[in-house]
């Protein structure tokens, strides 16, 4: 049997969370069992919906708070043992990065994260996981009977949508909160960076934060989120929130846009993951070009401005 | 206050990362070895913890012999001791709980961690550890105080950010933001001097069971040369972006 954390922000679905179902699905289908997805927390949501991506079971845990590592990890653990779960998915947000490995000790799991791919093979379970900071890739085997797979959202990607409700059950929290979570703070309007499936993100070259209205405008042409390199927020013209690199956040969307960003070794680190990657820099010689798709050789002024009519054109 | 900082031994952010012939590990012939980023931040703020309320900063390794110039290197920048626990970190599960039996054979009242590693990016060890203790654990912390015995915290989360607040003792796995970059702390000739005398303390594995294990390692796909698109036909990059990469 395969569990899903099917994560919730504000009672809704996250996209990650259709991708982890999916993912938990894809398994189950392999090991031959089924897939129960497992809704912490009030929602709003049509729970039964989640069998679209392949789950055969909804679980309930209304009574369950705000998410807290130690009460989630508990509750989810004592569901795995009680159902005899050989996998647990999680999808790798900020949240479930939390989880995560209070989970595998709590579930007494192996656990793997960063993994971007289905398994290889279930028995022993096998998956492929980003290493050394997208670096490398590894290929990892469970030793366990039972693992905690984390996926690093976006890699996955959901597929058919098509599948029947499934069945909708109740159950109560078993797991204690350590930590008393207060007040949160989000961005209104930007979409969380490691969901984004297109990120525009600029660098240096932009000479001061009040060159980013070329940036937002772009993103926002493309319904993509904002990023930028580590100088960049080091310096203070944007909030950390957006620095992607090896020490900020990393990302792997379907398209990334790098506009006056060099392309140092750690700014590379957090974000050649990306499926398709677009460099817009004057200086012909900045590394970044031997990494990108598309090269842009210009003033980012003038480019950007012609790049984000373009795009009206071809979306209008 | 008694800090545990612990620290991994990572190749450096701009090492070229190459693996053994037969893949099946990381080749460091000609890699530099340092405190893995995320924990650099943690032990700053072990060391501002410290000057504002007094206390004492011990870092704990899991690893051979060669981690401790990294070890060392901690102990130049502040820290008062170092224990090392003499075992492969092969598995996060297990060297979770080898940190974790370190800790209960001492009376740590803070646990400072780094929020991964850059080297495995597993994540794990941080909230396994905080399991296996029974404590409090916060994850991605981006700010943090102390007062009498209650933490104060920051965690990122997606998007933005949120509050937590918890007793100590505690886990703490922070990241950039713990401190301030320009406040990390480089190791000084006295520093570096007064190292070489602190205590280092080997200490036996507990054999604690890997639960998984790497079976081989790559480099990721080489990509195609880059194409070049001229500056005045943003209309051709568009194109090429719908046709071609089919991300529009």
């Amino acid at each position: 049997m395969v569990l899903v954390f099917a994560e919730t922000w504000n009672g809704g679905f996250k996209k990650a969370t259709f991708e982890a179902v999916q993912y938990g699905a894809t398994c189950a289908q392999s090991l031959g069992s089924s897939c129960i997805a497992v809704v912490m927390g009030e929602s709003q949501e049509n729970l039964a919906s989640l069998g679209a991506y392949g789950a055969d079971e909804v679980v309930h845990i209304a009574d369950s708070g705000a998410f807290e590592p130690n009460a989630f990890a508990g509750t989810l653990a004592d569901l795995a043992e009680a159902r005899s779960a050989q996998m647990i998915i999680v999808s790798g947000t900020a949240n479930g990065r939390s989880l995560v490995g209070t989970l595998g000790m709590k579930a007494n799991a192996a656990v793997i994260t960063n993994v971007t791919s289905t398994p290889s093979n279930t028995s022993p379970l096998t998956v492929q996981r980003g290493a050394f900071s997208s670096k490398g890739v590894e290929t990892c085997v469970s030793q366990s009977d039972r693992t905690v797979v984390s996926i690093v959202p976006n890699s996955i990607g959901t597929g058919s949508d098509d599948g029947a409700d499934a069945s909708v059950s109740t159950a109560a929290a078993s797991g204690t909160a350590k930590t008393q979570v207060g007040a949160s703070e989000v961005a209104t309007g930007s979409i969380p960076l490691p969901e984004a499936e297109r990120v525009v993100s600029g660098g240096r070259g932009l000479k001061g934060p009040e060159n980013w209205s070329m940036i937002e405008e772009l993103a926002q042409v493309l319904n993509a989120g904002t990023a930028c390199s580590k100088p960049v927020s080091d310096i203070g013209w944007r909030p950390h929130s957006e620095h992607v690199g090896q020490t900020g956040i990393q990302i792997n969307p379907q398209l990334y846009i790098a506009v006056g960003i060099s392309g140092a070794i750690q700014h590379l680190a957090g974000v050649s993951a990306s499926q398709t990657i677009v460099v817009i820099n004057n200086d012909p010689e900045a590394p970044f070009f031997k990494a990108a798709d598309y090269g842009v050789v210009g003033d980012a002024f003038e480019v950007v401005p012609k790049l984000t009519e373009a795009l009206k054109k071809h979306f209008a | 206050m008694n800090i545990l900082v612990c620290i991994s031994h990572v190749p450096d952010t701009t090492a070229k990362i190459e693996f053994t012939s037969d893949g099946s590990a990381l080749d460091a012939s000609g890699v530099q070895f340092v405190i893995n980023p995320h924990d650099e931040f943690g032990l700053t703020k072990a060391l501002q913890i410290k000057e504002a309320g007094g206390g004492t900063i011990t870092v704990a390794t899991v690893g051979n012999a060669t981690v401790e110039a990294t070890m060392r290197k901690a102990l130049a920048i502040g820290a008062d001791n170092a224990v090392r626990i003499d075992a492969e970190p092969t598995d996060p599960m297990a060297v979770a709980e080898e940190l974790a039996a370190h800790i209960a054979s001492a009376s740590y009242d803070l646990i400072i961690t780094g929020t991964e590693s850059i080297d495995y990016n597993g994540g794990i060890v941080p909230g396994a550890m905080a399991a296996k203790l029974d404590l409090p654990f916060i994850n991605g912390c981006i700010g943090l105080s102390i007062d009498d015995g209650q933490i104060q915290a920051t965690r990122e989360i997606d998007g933005g950010k949120e509050q937590v607040s918890a007793s100590l003792p505690a886990v703490v796995a922070g990241k950039k933001g713990l401190v301030k970059e320009e406040e990390l702390r480089i190791p000084n000739m006295r520093g570096i001097m007064m190292a070489r005398s602190k205590p280092l303390e080997v200490v036996a594995t507990q054999g604690a069971a890997a639960r998984s294990q790497a079976s081989s390692f790559a480099k990721p796909a080489a990509k195609a040369a880059v194409q070049l698109i001229e500056a005045d036909d943003m209309d051709s990059l568009v194109q090429k972006l719908h046709q071609d990469a089919k991300v529009i």
